[in-house]
């Protein structure tokens, strides 16, 4: 598993998770404020073409992060799964931006370089700032009214990958040098503009344009680690936990834990959609094992009280998925012990008894015969969680949740 | 000789006085934004997020009505997420991370000898106006920064590094907004 991003709260516990978050804060507004983003005719200027500071910072620290984030990734030192990528709401973030955009020109700050200047004693600044918590106070006095538009255009965790349909790789090339060709663009408008001599610029920003378009070239080349890959990094671990059955989990305590209102159960039924028709347990969703890949993002997302059980009709097929699964950090994720035969044997009225070696050596095809496709309306498909006494052993153990917590602006 | 070392001695304490006074140049963009990105890079590296401020500035003002009015937060669907019964809202990684960024800006700006009690402002403008246009200003910025569910921190900055798609088009929207009033608002920055 890849070591980064680290598991702050196990590690240091909350008040030191809370020490590194005001670490990175104060590395943050003194980088803003080295910057000159407490001096707000500096940021509007660039609006005017005059000085385009704004571009050059925010773009260099984007590129300079991205990077590196993926170099990270691709080395197996970062799981790119577990970094917080915002979701994407379409048209709430164009709109927002938009206000934001005018909010910009006419009090001249953002809300981070407003902190910055308040704390450099900007009367501007702190005005500005006021006026922030007062915009603030309005959206969440008045959100309830237009509700369905802020949650509106929801894409999930969608990246620029996602939506060109193309490799990490070249993306990062892609975005080093668009940025780096509004850098070119930005200085020849200074010098139309701004009346700025270019020859004053030090040499040296062309060594760091050259080390950026190394490494993007670099992340090109290294390319991003397959599913395989990942597999391979936790399979010393995880396999011991297979072959051990710490993963399967009991008939009986899937009934338990879908009684138990802290948590949220999602049942996934990885067998072909043929064998979903004929039967499958209520609020099972069929997942089948080549659409999983497209589903990762969305259980990533999901909060830390979720418990994933995989099914197919033995345990072959949702072996198969728990270790895509595990090798992208899915979080809680179990194996519904015998599958859907195990599960008719217990709750259906005319069955033969159910062999254990079939578990893990059956050939995972539906042994039961059903006269027509009755999905959920079988009566084994929400078995009452009282009318059972099983013996079994309790193997859901929920993990905290690592890496993200919400946005930057939860 | 031993006078002159004191005379030099003097002088180089009152330049030390005046620089003191004058506060040091921003440096060069690049550098900056160099900076800015490793320290962006190293939030992500260690905790999986992103920088932000505008969510840590919703969690103060949210404590704040809980103090006054904890009811009308228990009523409030939005503010309930952050506040309801007894949740502490600041009990939050985003709220360090902006009081962090008050101290560094602090530090840097103490280190500079950019701390001045000043308003910045375009020429032909007064200070009022000035005062009056910023809190105008801040409060579509934090209006929009909550519907976008962040700010330029928080959006721009992080979701950009990270290839949102989102983040993106929130990103021109930003700029585009500003641009398109730009030239009618001349007058006040120039």
């Amino acid at each position: 598993m890849a070591p980064f991003p680290l598991p702050l709260e196990s590690l240091v516990g909350v008040w030191g998770a809370y020490l590194v978050y005001l670490v990175i804060g104060f590395g943050f507004g003194y980088a803003l404020e080295i910057s000159g983003f407490g001096h707000s005719p500096k940021l509007a200027a660039q609006f005017y073409f005059k000085d385009l500071t704004v571009l050059k910072v925010m773009f260099t620290a984007i590129v300079v992060a991205m990077v590196l984030i993926f170099l990270a990734s691709g080395l197996g030192l970062l799981d790119y799964n577990l970094v917080w990528v915002n979701p994407t709401y379409l048209w709430p973030g164009i709109v927002g931006g938009l206000i934001m955009g005018v909010g910009f020109i006419v009090g001249g700050f953002c809300p981070g370089t407003s902190v910055v200047a308040a704390a450099t004693a900007k009367l501007d600044g702190i005005l500005f700032l006021l006026g922030v918590f007062f915009g603030i106070f309005v959206f969440g006095e008045t959100v309830s009214f237009y509700e369905p538009f802020f949650n509106s255009s929801y894409f999930g965790r969608l990246t620029i990958m996602d939506w060109l349909n193309a490799p990490t790789g070249w993306v990062v090339l892609g975005v080093t040098l668009m940025a780096l060709f509004m850098f070119w663009g930005g200085e020849h408008l200074e010098r139309i503009f701004g009346k700025r001599d270019l020859k004053v610029e030090p040499r040296a920003r062309r060594y760091g344009a050259l080390a950026l378009v190394g490494v993007a070239v670099a992340v090109l080349v290294i390319g991003q680690p397959t599913n395989a890959d990942k597999w391979a990094k936790v399979a010393a671990t995880r396999q011991a936990q297979l072959d051990n059955r710490e993963v399967q989990v009991h008939p009986g305590e899937v009934l338990e834990l879908q009684a138990d209102r802290r948590l949220v159960v999602r049942l996934i039924d990885v067998r072909t959609e043929a064998d979903y028709n004929l039967f499958h347990l209520e609020d099972a969703v069929n997942v089948p094992l080549a659409a999983l890949p497209e589903n990762v993002d969305e259980y990533l997302l999901q909060p830390g009280n979720t418990v994933f059980i995989l099914m197919s009709n033995d345990e072959a097929a949702a072996t198969q998925a728990w270790k895509y699964l595990v090798a992208e950090n899915v979080p809680n994720v179990y194996i519904l012990e015998g599958g859907v035969n195990y599960w008719l044997s217990l709750f259906a009225e005319e069955t033969a008894p159910y062999d254990a070696a079939l578990f893990t050596h059956g050939d995972d095809s539906l042994r039961q015969a059903f006269s027509a496709a009755l999905g959920a309306r079988h009566p084994a498909a929400r078995p009452s969680p009282h009318g059972y006494a099983f013996e079994f052993t309790k193997k859901v153990k929920l993990e905290l949740k690592r890496g993200p917590s919400g946005g930057g602006c939860g | 000789m031993s006078i002159a070392t004191q005379t030099q001695g003097k002088e180089g304490a009152a330049a030390r006085v005046r620089a003191r006074r004058q506060p040091k140049p921003y440096v060069h963009p690049y550098l900056g934004g160099l900076l800015l990105g490793l320290v962006l890079f190293a939030a992500f590296f260690i905790t999986g997020n992103g920088l932000g401020a505008s969510g840590g500035l919703n969690r103060y003002l949210v404590f704040v009505e809980d103090l006054i009015a904890p009811e009308h937060v228990d009523r409030t669907s939005y503010l309930l997420a952050m506040a309801g019964g007894d949740i502490n809202p600041l009990a939050n990684w985003v709220v360090l991370m902006t009081a962090g960024v008050f101290l560094g800006g602090m530090t840097s700006g103490w280190l500079n000898g950019r701390i001045k009690l000043e308003t910045n402002k375009g020429p032909n403008i007064s200070n009022r106006t000035r005062w009056f246009m910023a809190f105008l200003g801040g409060s579509f910025m934090g209006f929009g920064a909550r519907l976008a569910r962040g700010c330029t921190s928080g959006q721009a900055l992080s979701g950009g590094a990270v290839l949102s798609v989102g983040s993106w088009a929130f990103m021109f929207a930003v700029f585009g907004g500003a641009y398109a009033l730009a030239y009618t608002l001349r007058k006040f920055w120039n």
